[in-house]
């Protein structure tokens, strides 16, 4: 309890005299930014999550070229990887409503007519259309051999695709997903446009709300640097692990002297 | 389709004022990232430390989050600038301005990471060879480095500008009234928003095939002379 407020009183004191920023506001306010930070991850993961289950099966098509599907597919991502995300989530939240069939629809109550849903259903198409791509081009490189290798061993094409293809082709695009969640959880800045009370728009709720400039923003970007930091550490220990194989041999002493021997 | 041509005259103008920001900010990105390349690949270590934590930071704070707090905090401190040092009155940050220097500060920290790797990619013994040659580092640079290295940046320099295009649409967030904003408010005003935003999509398809056969162009015309596999 004693250390507590002095703790609060120092902050008090930099923010009354030696900052532009008030500190003591923020920290009143921390669990409002911990509550928007637990909706720009749902938001995030979810959106990860749904996009990956689409991307796969469509990143086999075109990859293996199936005749009109992979012309779709292209268009598809063509069409969302072309655009900005914004207008997407707009497109959702505000454009569906103009149609009477939808309005009308059992989907309209609960959820076409959400922020939240929109937003998840625009997020979703979004990345999965980015992910399609490089999925695709992961699995176009699998080396000859191991398909080779693989079809001796007698696997259906089921198995080969679930043993052999789809576990290298996920290793290959493991650095190019990295960016892919970090680019999703920028834009899933998008959301606090559409009335949602994400990180950023707790920001915009404590600026507009005690008329400030830069406290609400500020703590939000530390939220946001701080998930990119935890991001990118995932990363690297995911790439350490299973990217092992392509790192460079360290030089063995015993097996040197076996050489020579 | 008719009512997309009724209300052409207001979507002309957000097409251009949305490319005439992009364009700004790309023009402004080159720069930051000129200059934050030739920091990462400094000799000095405090100044390679300075352009790698330019392009960390940038890499890990939302655009959007960033372009507020120019917009709202930039303004802000501009005028407590000026109010304690006495130099100017008030001053009315435009939207405009507040894009562009945000745009052009992000992509620049993209743009670094293209640079590098594109002076990285030129053989040092052609470097090595102008010093020989008795050339100064402006003529190295003018003769032997940019040239070559408009050639290695270009696919991932087509890549950041199609980014920034659409990044632009957020500038309609605070206000500005580029594409997106005015055919929101023409959909708004009609309840055609669904019309409307189809229409933006396709507007910024065709802005991004246009500036594809563009900058395919530029490549061959940087590439000439080069065998291609």
């Amino acid at each position: 309890m004693e250390t507590e407020r002095t703790f609060l009183e120092y902050l008090r004191h930099i923010s009354e005299n030696l900052s532009p920023l008030d500190f003591l506001l923020i920290y009143d306010n921390l669990g409002k930014f911990f509550e928007g930070a637990l909706v720009t991850l749902q938001l995030t993961i979810l959106a990860l999550f749904l996009g990956g289950l689409l991307a796969i099966p469509m990143a086999i098509a075109r990859a293996y070229r199936k005749p009109g599907w992979s012309q779709a597919i292209w268009g598809y991502t063509y069409a969302f990887r072309g655009t900005p995300l914004l207008v997407q989530t707009y497109l959702f939240y505000f454009g569906l409503g103009q149609f009477e069939a939808v309005r009308n629809s059992f989907l309209w109550g609960p959820v076409l007519s959400d922020p939240w849903w929109c937003v998840l259903i625009a997020f979703t198409l979004n990345t999965a259309a980015y992910t399609t791509e490089f999925l695709k081009g992961a699995i176009e490189t699998t080396p000859e051999g191991e398909v080779e290798a693989s079809k001796a061993c007698g696997m259906s094409p089921f198995t080969r695709m679930r043993l052999v293809v789809l576990p290298s082709a996920f290793r290959r695009a493991l650095p190019a997903y990295s960016n892919e969640v970090i680019f999703t959880l920028h834009g899933s800045v998008i959301a606090s446009t559409v009335t949602l009370q994400d990180l950023l728009g707790v920001g915009r709720w404590l600026n507009g709300r005690y008329y400030l400039a830069y406290e609400g923003f500020i703590t939000a970007m530390v939220f946001y640097m701080g998930i990119v930091f935890l991001i990118s550490i995932a990363f690297r220990m995911a790439e350490k692990r299973y990217l092992r194989h392509l790192r460079p041999h360290e030089a063995d002493p015993s097996a040197q002297a076996n050489a020579t021997i | 389709m008719q009512l997309i041509y009724e209300y052409r005259q207001i979507l002309l103008e957000g097409v251009g004022v949305t490319v005439s920001l992009a364009v700004l900010s790309l023009i402004l990105s080159v720069i930051c990232g000129l200059g934050g390349a030739f920091a990462k690949l400094s000799q000095s270590r405090s100044i390679r430390q300075a352009g790698n934590s330019y392009t960390t930071f940038v890499r890990s704070v939302p655009d959007l989050v960033l372009m507020m707090l120019i917009f709202y905090g930039g303004q802000v401190m501009l005028n407590d600038i000026g109010r304690i040092t006495g130099l100017w009155g008030y001053v009315d940050v435009n939207q405009f301005i507040a894009g562009a220097l945000t745009l052009g500060f992000i992509f620049g920290a993209y743009m670094a990471e293209t640079f590098r790797g594109a002076i990285l990619a030129i053989p040092r013994g052609q470097i090595e060879a102008a010093m020989s040659a008795g050339m100064n580092p402006r003529q190295i640079f003018r003769l032997v480095t940019w040239p070559q290295m408009v050639r290695y940046a270009l696919p991932s320099f087509t890549n950041n500008w199609l980014v920034l295009i659409k990044s632009t649409a957020l500038v309609s967030v605070i206000g500005l009234h580029d594409l997106v904003w005015n055919a929101f408010a023409a959909g708004r005003s009609t309840h055609k928003l669904f019309t409307f935003m189809i229409a933006v999509l396709v507007i910024y398809l065709v802005i991004t095939g246009i500036s594809d056969l563009l900058l395919r162009w530029v490549d061959r015309r940087y590439s000439a002379g080069v065998k291609r596999a």
